[in-house]
Formats: structure tokens, C-alpha cells, sequence
């Protein structure tokens, strides 16, 4: 659209209403184009990864949030990369895990589905359940690169404590 | 093969409920083989409605002939003035549209469902049809009234746990 660099801007600070749209304010004052962003509230934090159009550098973007970053109390961290839009590749896997909250979770899983080819393009989790017997949910969707066999076998070694499914994303199209 | 040029979203005439098709004629059929090589042309697409080529009248294409992996089917089904009867139960699947290019989301339809149509003869139809198709069924008749999946998106975290375990070790 414009001749923008694309560059990755994260916020973090302590979460309260309204931040989103201080920096937004500012950044379509300055002419900015936003692309794609996932806001999440982590561990209490608000946390935001955003793509922002804009001429200049890293420095020029830090400088325009300056004064939202001091009254917010946020963390700013801008990566100037080679991104852009329309760069979505779709996945065809989904995977959910649940089960007590342990160390090696993530770990045994994750390592299980690269070995068998998938390509992680989302991922969620939680702690969930009561403080004394927690229970880890996570939910993962990605690219079996290595077709659907390959996943349901190594998804099959993981310790039987953890409960795991494995499903097709059909993706319709019409 | 005469391939029509697809509408895409912003465009109003995909938030237009069409008209029924009262002629079942020459027009209809000539207009219903462009529909079908356009459908056929468009990248993974196993459907498609009239107002998606600009043409605002209760004309569809259903067509789970083209799923990916082989799904329950009753074939290439061109649908005039389709009216879905009955619903039953629902399940969540990614869905993406030839009008709206490079997204996809989540959506809820109808698990199984009813459907009475004509043919391009004007003869009634009816079917019953599940899953894969359904779902079909369901995002072109949405056009016909002028919704879009996007109208019907749920959160890509809603994750409903209707699902058979990986492993065989459920209680």
C-alpha cells in the first residue's frame, strides 16, 4: 500500500483500560499504518505484538511513544524486520493438551511435533485449576509438513498423563 | 468456459439478500455453467454463490466432490432458491471465502441439516446433509442473504473439547 517499513513493535507494562488505544492515537497522528497484532493479558501484564507501517527507524517509532510509554509505565521493544502483510500460510493440525501442571509439558510436546514435522503457527496456554493442583491447558495449531501420521504416532509417546488430541483444521472455502 | 470475475468484499452486493430465480430458462443455465467453471477455477474452493459473481439472485454451488480429503456427499450440486428446513447440533471449522482472500476463522453451523432446492430445471429437491457439506451448504446460502463468514466469526481460541482423544486412554 504505502512504501512503509514494516517494523514489530511489543509493549508490556501492568494492565489497565485504555492502552491500546493511547498508542494507537498517537501512531495514526503520525501517519502510521497498523497490520496485524495479538494483545494477550499475560501473568496480569498487558501485552501487545503489533506491526506498524512507518517511515523512519526503530528510533523514530520509539520516540513518537515516549510519552505514552511513560504514563502507561509500559516496556517498548521495536524489531525492524523483513515483515509484511498477506504472509498467512494455513494450518491443517490442532492439537490440545491438558493435564496436572508439571515441568516438561511444553517440552515433550513440542519437541514430539517437530520431530514429526509440524510447523507451530499459533499457541496458547494456561494454568488453570486451583493454586495447590494446578492443570496446564494448551492448545496448539501449525502445518504437518509431514503429514497427519507422522503427528498421531509421535503425539502417542507422550506420558499418559497428559491428555492429548490431535485434529484435522478442514479448512472450507466457498 | 467463461470464468466470471469474483466480487470481493468491501463490495455492498455481498451484504444484498438476493432475489429467487423465477425463470428457469436458457439465461439460468448459461449463467450456471460460468458459476461452475468459476467455482472449478477458484483455488480450493468447493463452493460458490450468484451474488459472489455479481449476480444477486438464490443461485448456489455446493460441491464436497472437492474437499481435500474425500467427505459424504450427494455430488455437484447446483442449488436454485435452496431453503434450509430443519438444524441439528453444531461443530466449529475453519472456514475462508473466495470474496474475502487471505483469512480464514473459526465458525459455528449446523452439524446436520434439511435443505429443499430446485435443480436448474425448476424441479423441487430435497437433502440431507452432514459435516463437511453441510457446512457448505450453510456459508453459500449465507450469501444468498447476504451474510459472510465473517458475520458468524468466533474467537480462534473457542475450542469446544468435542473431540475423540489422540491416544486410547480416555475414561
Amino acid at each position: 500500500m504505502n512504501n512503509h517499513h514494516w517494523k514489530l513493535l511489543t509493549l508490556v507494562g501492568p494492565d489497565r483500560p485504555g492502552i491500546v488505544a493511547a498508542v494507537s492515537r498517537v501512531l495514526l497522528g503520525a501517519g502510521a499504518e497498523l497490520g496485524e497484532a495479538s494483545m494477550m493479558r499475560l501473568g496480569g501484564l498487558f501485552t501487545i505484538m503489533l506491526m506498524v507501517g512507518l517511515e523512519g527507524d526503530g528510533v523514530h517509532l520509539k520516540g513518537l511513544l515516549e510519552s505514552v510509554r511513560n504514563e502507561y509505565k509500559l516496556r517498548v521493544h521495536v524489531d525492524e524486520l523483513n515483515a509484511g502483510l498477506h504472509r498467512r500460510i494455513e494450518p491443517d493440525a490442532r492439537i490440545t493438551v491438558y493435564g496436572a501442571d508439571r515441568t516438561g509439558i511444553v517440552f515433550e510436546v513440542t519437541d514430539a511435533l517437530a520431530q514429526a514435522g509440524l510447523s507451530i503457527t499459533d499457541l496458547r496456554s494456561d494454568v488453570a485449576g486451583s493454586e495447590d493442583k494446578p492443570i496446564y491447558i494448551m492448545s496448539i495449531e501449525g502445518v504437518a509438513q509431514q503429514g497427519f501420521a507422522a503427528l498421531e504416532q509421535a503425539l502417542g509417546n507422550i506420558p499418559g498423563d497428559m491428555r492429548v488430541t490431535l485434529e484435522p483444521i478442514e479448512l472450507m472455502r466457498g | 468456459m467463461a470464468l466470471r470475475d469474483i466480487v470481493l468484499y468491501p463490495d455492498n452486493r455481498l451484504k444484498t439478500v438476493c432475489s429467487p430465480v423465477e425463470r428457469f430458462d436458457a439465461e439460468l443455465r448459461d449463467f450456471v455453467n460460468d458459476l461452475l467453471d468459476t467455482c472449478a477455477s477458484g483455488p480450493g474452493a468447493v463452493g460458490i454463490a450468484a451474488p459472489q459473481v455479481g449476480l444477486l439472485q438464490r443461485i448456489c454451488i455446493v460441491d464436497a466432490t472437492r474437499a481435500r480429503k474425500p467427505v459424504a456427499n450427494h455430488g455437484k450440486l447446483i442449488l436454485v432458491n435452496p431453503e434450509i428446513t430443519a438444524w441439528e447440533g453444531f461443530a466449529v471449522g475453519r472456514e475462508g471465502c473466495l470474496s474475502v482472500p487471505d483469512y480464514t476463522g473459526n465458525v459455528v453451523r449446523a452439524e446436520k441439516i434439511q435443505l429443499r432446492a430446485h435443480d436448474i430445471d425448476g424441479n423441487l429437491l430435497s437433502f440431507e446433509m452432514e459435516g463437511y457439506e453441510a457446512r457448505i451448504a450453510q456459508h453459500e446460502i449465507d450469501h444468498l442473504d447476504g451474510i459472510l463468514f465473517l458475520d458468524r466469526l468466533i474467537s480462534r481460541g473457542a475450542d469446544l473439547f468435542q473431540r475423540k482423544p489422540a491416544k486410547g486412554k480416555a475414561d
